[in-house]
């Protein structure tokens, strides 16, 4: 579920053309490119700027703007950690430490096997079952110690 | 055939909902059970979920939390039956939790399946649509201001009072904006209504567009809600099939059309303006006001933007009247509020209450103080902005005045529970290095201070200088507070002082100490 497509202007130029005619098409056709290639590159940037009549400065400002953007490709997982304030109080900042030691990465970093990229979230709604995580678009609740190790196994398979 | 109740609910689902289904499913199969399933939304007991639901002749009789695993064992104890088991609760609407609540938007919540218009409607739905065809624009209006509805968002703002500007202000077009932006830790109210009522939205945007003669309205959505995101897209859908958004909304012909936006992990875009900057495809940045976004809001066009429960509360104002609804609550908060409670807490979820109950009730008598079992230190209301709570202010009831007179806010309604371990020095660290992390960066006080303060508490917590920091660190916040754009540089401020104002000892009690002694 967490494989990205390489990107290929050809399908790039249709998912622009299905999207530009929105009111505001820029944020979708975003969210599309980082869904389906993992990132927006220079050549994405590049494209959709001609596509919409942008100026290259104006699009890489708004990739550049948002956290869910990325210029470059990230793990073939991502494993978002939530580090507010609700998780912090249900003992998240130990369920944290434990997942960079486990998963041998910082937040912010990537596996150097490609396999995994940890990013702290800030709230996931979970907060009454915290703490809370999300791999990939998977979201897991009740985070522990103990759930640790299935979820770098899966990550590592 | 037997009804079974299982959460699509984003608590749920996070602790193996999806995987509980499918495993009632495998096993009805084998045993040749004729169950059909269905996914609810959540009733709020989130400690309890996965919480399963089974309709018998002595109604609904629910269990949980259910784990992966449990539901071989539930089914030999006779769960279709809803005979006796260790996780057996009883009739849901009898739990204490649910009891002592007033379900006004939430009512539909857990009890209908989410994308069941026909549950929708046998259960009050578009009776305030409908109601709302018949009054017209200007009816309706009144109907909310007397309501004395007010921004659930945190502002607090007369919802009535934004409705009756983009009314009148004239134009070609004009939007409703839903900010369903919930990044505020400690509340998952928008999310709920999303997963377990969106009808109950849709419904509630359908009917601010027939207020103002708007005919497109955005759900701004966050993509932290996978779920939500897929629920609401799929009622939207039925909505439209059924024609109650499209060319003419239940044959009023009045046009009312509809689109899920999702954001893209902004916390600044829960800020309307950004929130509009971003849905035009822009940096989300807040904007300068005015002009207001009621004159000036979206592509340059009169906008209501509301958060998710104001517009999911107009469906029962609507249908009830504006006088039902103001009969709840307690000064100028009138109604209900859904209040969210989260964090280190021992019976935590959603519960829906009349305006007036205070904050002690509120987290030790109905959610039973931690989970920890360890005595409550502190509560943090209303999201990363609002003020840490100590135990001694407890009386203070919900009502937006009332925390305002306390240098607190309701915000959104989320409460985090921290036990006696909480170390407030490094909480109002966190707001500081929280506001750094997502400020747009179009004010100074915002941009600049966020850092300047995380640095500062930094000294204090390493014993450098701590009185004259601490005055600094003072200083910085009232800059921040009157001089940022928004709430976010605007309301750091209140975890900050709130932690140093009422815990002081954590903060080395203001005195000077030795650098080795901060170990």
């Amino acid at each position: 579920m967490a494989y990205r497509a390489a990107f290929d202007a050809e399908e790039a130029a249709s998912i622009i053309d299905e999207l530009k005619d929105l009111e505001g098409p820029l944020l979708p056709i975003l969210n599309a490119f980082q869904e389906r290639y993992g990132h927006v590159g220079d050549e994405a940037v590049r494209q959709i700027s001609a596509a919409l009549n942008l100026s290259r400065a104006e699009v890489y400002g708004v990739v550049s703007f948002y956290h869910d953007y990325h210029k470059a490709p990230q793990g073939r997982h991502v494993l978002k950690v939530c580090r507010a304030e609700a998780c912090q109080a249900a003992g998240g900042d130990k369920v944290a430490d434990a997942i960079e030691a486990a998963l041998g990465i910082k937040f912010g970093e990537t596996s150097s096997d490609g396999q995994v990229t940890l990013e702290a979230v800030y709230c996931l709604g979970l907060c009454a079952t915290a703490p809370s995580a999300m791999l990939d678009r998977r979201i897991i609740g009740r985070m522990s110690e103990a759930k640790i190790a299935p979820i770098v196994e899966e990550i590592r398979l | 055939m037997t009804r079974v109740y299982v959460p699509l609910d984003s608590f749920a689902v996070a602790c193996g909902a999806d995987e509980i289904a499918d495993e009632l499913k495998r096993l009805a199969n084998e045993r040749g059970l004729d169950v059909a399933i269905i996914r609810n939304g959540s009733r709020g007991m989130a400690w309890l979920e996965p919480m399963l639901e089974v309709e018998t002749i002595e109604g609904r009789i629910a269990y949980g939390p259910i784990e992966p695993g449990d539901v071989a064992g539930l089914l030999d104890a006779g769960f279709l039956e809803g005979r006796e088991h260790a996780k057996r609760i009883g009739r849901p609407e009898e739990h204490p939790f649910l009891a002592k609540q007033t379900r006004l938007t939430f009512k539909r919540c857990g009890i209908t399946d989410p994308l069941s218009l026909d549950d929708y409607k046998a259960h009050g739905g578009l009776d305030g649509l409908k109601r709302a065809i018949e009054l017209g624009a200007e009816k309706i209006v009144a109907e909310v201001t007397d309501s004395g509805l007010r921004g659930r968002g945190g502002a607090g703002f007369p919802t009535g009072i934004k409705w009756n500007t983009v009314r009148q202000t004239g134009a070609d077009r004009k939007y409703i904006v839903a900010n369903a932006d919930e990044g505020d830790s400690g509340t998952f109210a928008d999310r709920m209504i999303m997963e377990g009522d969106p009808f109950c939205l849709i419904e509630g945007m359908a009917i601010a567009g027939l207020a103002t003669h708007a005919t497109k309205g955005f759900i701004y959505l966050r993509s932290e809600y996978p779920v939500a995101i897929e629920v609401m897209k799929k009622a939207i859908h039925r909505a439209e099939e059924a024609g109650i958004l499209g060319p003419s909304v239940l044959g009023s012909g009045k046009a009312f059309d509809l689109e899920v936006r999702v954001g893209a992990g902004a916390y600044v875009c829960g800020e309307e303006t950004s929130l509009l900057d971003s849905l035009e495809g822009k940096r989300g940045q807040v904007r300068f006001k005015p002009p207001l976004p009621a004159h000036k809001g979206l592509f340059g066009k009169p906008t209501v933007i509301n958060n998710v429960i104001t517009l999911a509360s107009t469906p029962e104002i609507l249908a009830k009247g504006g006088a039902f609804y103001k009969d709840f609550g307690m000064g100028r908060s009138r109604g209900t509020i859904p209040i969210q409670i989260g964090g280190n807490v021992r019976h935590g979820g959603l519960f829906e209450a009349a305006f007036g109950m205070t904050l002690g009730e509120i987290v030790e008598d109905v959610c039973g103080g931690t989970a920890s079992g360890r005595p409550v230190r502190a509560v943090q209301v209303g999201g990363p902005l609002g003020a840490y709570f100590p135990v001694s202010l407890f009386d203070t009831p919900f009502d937006y005045e009332a925390f305002a007179a306390k240098d607190g806010l309701i915000g959104h309604a989320g409460i985090v529970i921290f036990d006696d371990t909480v170390d407030m020095m490094g909480q109002a660290r966190f707001a500081f290095e929280f506001c750094a992390i997502e400020s747009c960066g179009k004010c100074t006080p915002c941009r600049v201070g966020a850092v300047r303060g995380y640095e500062t508490v930094k000294k204090i917590i390493d014993g450098e200088r701590v009185a004259e920091n601490i005055a600094l660190v003072e200083d910085l916040c009232n800059t921040m507070k009157f001089g940022s754009l928004c709430a976010l540089g605007g309301f750091t401020p209140y975890p900050v002082m709130s932690a140093i104002r009422h815990f002081p000892e954590d903060f080395h009690g203001g005195r000077e100490i030795m650098r080795e002694a901060a170990e």
